[in-house]
């Protein structure tokens, strides 16, 4: 039944999309006309993705026993199309949900200052739809059309800004790396559905397809959801993207969107393709530890304040594998236990991330708004003139870097915890692997950190660099409302985490057979994963602990000793310079991390110019990065093309002779390889 | 009754802690300064340096924001609330189960992150180097901490540090070469870490090594005082890290007696003095090392962690 629910919220979602254009496009589309369009645009979005939310949370609490499963007459004509909630899909409508009606909430207020609503509205709804779909889809031609149609509405939505060159260029990669991920993904649903063409899941379920086209089908899917989700070598696109599109919709697709392929990864590899191998997760643990490091490597060379949130949700996407990735390495030994806490550590991590990113993008947004650019080195000392959004950044970045007591500290514990049970699984190749990831894992944990305390620090303290950062306004209240949720649903998944554990029991157990002890009964309202004599932490007193001593300390020094304040110029050693360029910037901030990592990494050189005593020419520093996997894996592609369409373009220019020649020999070759087929 | 006990007990090491950590900088001190043949100041100097810069008024930069203002009372609590957790003269401390030793290395982490901000709230040149230099040590120390904690956490099969502690005491550990190379690493961070001599000077912020204490150049007064204490507070910490793990004798179990716990202070006492002394005799023998030098070393602690847990996960006796 709730299946039914959710498909009439989807279906209110689609239909908002002509009624945007409707009231959008009416006779004089002016200012009043268009705000209209947008508070019920946003309202209604908001008002159902709430409600669906609301059913994926019945669906996971009440009825995950029994999935809920509806056959609409659409589709493929001999089986229609299949909508089932099961536990997975239920967490994860939970979570596309959470992250839709905030951005709603969020965009009753940034809405308003878009430039152009009606590239917007109508797509809006329609993307958050696709998601939704493509999370209930139960056979692969409904979930393959989803799939397209959230590609392409959100497309839509990157190039809504088509005047910027850049945007454009941003969705032209995106649509090529789209469109390849699917290519990837229908093949996958090919091999799994086998000659007969059994497409419903259930089928799929049934059948185990033989170990090596297992293989090949976990390698397509890890390209097709992967590409979609952002795994080295195939997050190109993702840094171009995600920022070029209105802030509310950058922190769908991070926040959410990635999580939409990290459930067609889990989907397929843990539901449909049966029993694991015991080398998959060798494959999925290094690709996830080298993008969790690559990702978070990339966001520290960046100065631009959205691709670098874009760039770190490579890195949680890296995290999110390694956790999938040690799930699957202790599915194939048969440690069930153990995979249920690894796959629980991923999916609490999808969680968080899909909160605390949207926060940051919407932080990120606000701060577009208040001083129009997204660059870090033209921003500084917001802190003064938008303390709450500052506030609230600062939530979302101590959570993002995985800082107790807030939430994203909880699921890398629990990976941390997964990794320490993997000694005693008997593959060697694991046994090597897994610390090698486990150290990647604890580097990207630290460069986040390093890499949040730029970016908030560069941009909202300090003294402000540009006129446009000293002029910024706080933000709205709709946006700053939608904000502080968030922030609060950081703290509270930080200090209750039992809570989130429990909440993905029926999820780990459908997919592993298993799952984590029961949390909500643990004393004190801690976690203990396996048993308290081996590990336990507890959000809430740690959280409780520093308030405490924290305001204990407060307290005594003001009352005991002294709480007098003298505001003065700074110090600076004696030498404080009122031009706000003697402050470190964002590349400055950057330089030592870059001569450490970097120089191998990207390659990265710094160039000198000093001009000769006496000449006027200024000095200059110029710091040169190659960005290495687009060289090796991108360039070689599209100069091959580019080479292959340049050399075939002989054929647009052919006698109709000589295309019927083309197609007769086509036709003639296709026969041949049928007879000789055996 | 029990439960008051124990409770008694953990605030009986939140005030020790407190106060000896004061006491242990002061005693490094005059030891550095009897090894060059210095009077050096008196072994209280720090208590009266701390009494003396609470009373004081706090002169704040004009652009200084609220976060600044919060920042010293954060970083403080952060690092007590984690100082509190380790064992120090008893082991089974009634909270030790709220925070393992990932929850305590991250709750140091959470402190330090709220410092390189405070770096760069005022907007100047020495704050902005401070900052970017510690994190840069950081995002090297932090891995190479949690690939000690991996090795231990193998070894011992916990992360609890009183269950961990009670396992190096027990016959079952032996020497192991995972546990020297462990030993070995967490030297080297605990020195990188409390921004010792040879990866930055405690004592100034006018040479070029300019990372902690030009991170905190813009404080003064209260807030001076409690960054102080909670740097002394961290030195404190790691030696009693390294203490309880790696020289684990006298810690008194959870229900041991009078005399079995005031042994336990006294050793403790005896600990934190030779590590006092190791630290201030090794900081005097060896020349500051120039700041991209740092990552060689802290690197160089990060793969013996490394190797210790990949020997872990190969085999279970190394």
């Amino acid at each position: 039944m709730m299946v039914v629910y959710a498909l009439y919220g989807v279906a209110a979602l689609l239909a908002l999309a002509p009624i945007a254009i409707v009231l959008g496009a009416a006779p004089r589309t002016q200012g009043p006309v268009l705000g209209v369009a947008t508070s019920v645009v946003y309202g209604a979005s908001l008002i159902v993705t709430l409600s669906l939310c609301i059913i994926a949370l019945l669906s996971l609490f009440e009825y995950s026993q029994s999935p809920s499963l509806v056959t609409l007459p659409l589709g493929l004509p001999w089986i229609g199309a299949h909508f089932r909630i099961d536990a997975l899909a239920a967490f994860f409508l939970v979570v596309v949900n959470l992250g839709g009606a905030a951005a709603s909430l969020f965009a009753l207020g940034y809405g308003r200052h878009e430039h152009s609503p009606l590239r917007v509205l109508p797509f809006y709804p329609a993307y958050l739809a696709a998601m939704n779909l493509v999370v209930m889809a139960d056979d692969a031609f409904s979930f393959l059309v989803s799939w397209e149609f959230m590609s392409l509405t959100s497309w839509a939505l990157v190039v809504a800004r088509h005047q910027v060159r850049e945007n454009l260029r941003a969705g032209y990669i995106y649509l090529l790396m789209a469109s390849f991920g699917t290519l990837a993904l229908l093949l996958s649903f090919g091999l799994l559905a086998g000659p007969d063409g059994h497409y419903a899941f259930d089928a799929m379920r049934a059948s185990h397809p033989p170990a090596a086209l297992a293989a090949l089908v976990l390698l397509l899917v890890l390209v097709g959801a992967g590409s979609k989700a952002g795994v080295v070598p195939l997050h190109a696109w993702l840094p171009l993207a995600h920022p070029a599109a209105p802030s509310h919709v950058s922190a769908l697709m991070s926040g959410v969107m990635t999580k939409v392929a990290v459930y067609g990864f889990v989907r397929i590899v843990f539901d449909l393709l049966g029993p694991p191998d015991w080398w998959w997760s060798m494959v999925v643990l290094g690709v996830g530890g080298i993008t969790a490091v690559m990702g978070v490597l990339y966001a520290l060379m960046e100065h631009d304040l959205k691709r670098l949130l874009a760039y770190h949700t490579v890195e949680n996407i890296g995290i999110i594998f390694i956790g999938l990735g040690l799930a699957l390495a202790f599915k194939a030994h048969g440690m069930p236990l153990a995979a249920a806490l690894a796959l629980t550590a991923g999916l609490f991590h999808v969680f968080n991330h899909s909160v605390f990113k949207s926060l940051l993008f919407f932080g990120a947004g606000s701060v577009l708004n208040a001083t129009g650019t997204r660059d870090m080195e033209h921003l500084g000392g917001l802190i003064h003139r938008m303390p709450q959004t500052a506030f609230v950044f600062l939530v979302g970045c101590v959570a993002i870097s995985a800082l107790p007591p807030l939430n994203g500290f909880v699921s890398e514990w629990l990976t941390f915890q997964a990794i320490l049970l993997s000694p005693q699984l008997p593959s060697w190749g694991l046994k090597f692997m897994v610390p090698a990831v486990g150290a990647l894992l604890a580097l990207s944990a630290a460069l986040a950190a390093a890499c949040f305390v730029k970016a908030f620090g560069v941009s909202f303290l300090g003294r402000a660099r540009t006129p446009a950062a000293a002029r910024a306004t706080e933000t709205d209240s709709n946006s700053l409302a939608a904000m502080y949720f968030l922030a609060a649903l950081c703290l509270v998944a930080g200090i209750l985490p039992g809570f989130i554990i429990d909440a993905l029991a029926p999820v780990t157990k459908s997919l592993v057979g298993f799952s984590m002890p029961h949390q909500a009964g643990v004393e004190w309202l801690s976690i203990v994963p396996i048993a308290e004599s081996r590990s336990s932490y507890n959000g809430l007193l740690v959280f409780v602990f520093v308030v405490l001593s924290g305001s204990i300390a407060a307290f005594a020094i003001h009352r005991l000793a002294s709480d007098k304040l003298r505001r003065a110029p700074a110090w600076d050693c004696g030498y404080p310079d009122s031009s706000s360029a003697t402050q470190y910037t964002a590349s400055s901030f950057a330089q030592p991390i870059r001569r450490v990592y970097g120089t191998s990494v990207f390659h990265a050189r710094e160039i000198g110019e000093m001009p000769p005593p006496g000449a006027t020419a200024p000095a200059r520093l110029k710091v040169e990065l190659r960005d290495l996997i687009w060289i090796a894996a991108y360039a070689p592609v599209a100069a091959a093309i580019d080479y292959a369409a340049e050399k075939l373009n002989v054929l647009q220019f052919l006698t109709i002779r000589r295309y019927l020649s083309l197609v007769f020999t086509a036709l003639v070759l296709l026969l041949l390889v049928l007879a000789i087929w055996p | 009754m029990a439960l008051i006990r124990e409770l008694a007990f953990q605030g009986a090491q939140m005030l020790v802690v407190l106060l000896l950590a004061p006491l242990l900088t002061g005693f490094v001190r005059k030891v550095k300064a009897r090894l060059l043949r210095r009077q050096g100041p008196p072994l209280l100097q720090p208590y009266l340096d701390l009494i003396r810069l609470t009373r004081k008024d706090v002169v704040l930069a004009n652009n200084a924001s609220w976060l600044f203002r919060a920042i010293p009372y954060i970083v403080f609590a952060g690092t007590w609330v984690a100082v509190s957790l380790v064992p120090t003269f008893r082991s089974g401390l009634v909270f030790s189960w709220s925070a393992d030793l990932i929850a305590i290395i991250a709750l140091l982490g959470s402190a330090r992150f709220f410092l390189a901000l405070a770096g760069l709230d005022v907007g100047t040149s020495f704050g902005g180097i401070g900052s970017s230099r510690e994190v840069m040590i950081a995002s090297l120390a932090e891995p190479a901490m949690l690939m000690i904690v991996f090795t231990l956490a193998l070894v011992a099969g916990s992360t609890q540090l009183s269950t961990m502690a009670a396992f190096m005491v027990s016959p079952e550990v032996g020497l192991r070469v995972s546990l020297g190379l462990a030993l070995i690493a967490l030297l080297m961070v605990a020195i990188a870490e409390n921004a010792r001599i040879p990866i930055d000077n405690p004592a100034t912020h006018l040479e070029l090594t300019m990372v902690h204490e030009a991170m905190v150049l813009e404080y003064s007064g209260r807030h001076l005082a409690l960054i102080e204490l909670s740097a002394a507070l961290k030195l404190l910490l790691y030696i009693s890290l390294v203490g309880c793990l790696f020289t684990p004798w006298g810690i008194a179990g959870p229900d041991a007696s009078v005399q079995a716990i005031a042994a336990g202070a006294v050793l403790y006492l005896a600990k934190l003095a030779a590590g006092g002394f190791l630290l201030a005799l090794f900081e005097t023998a060896i020349a500051k090392m120039r700041v991209f030098r740092v990552p060689a070393f802290l690197g160089a602690a990060l793969m013996l962690g490394l190797l210790a847990t990949l020997l872990l996960f190969v085999s279970r006796s190394l």
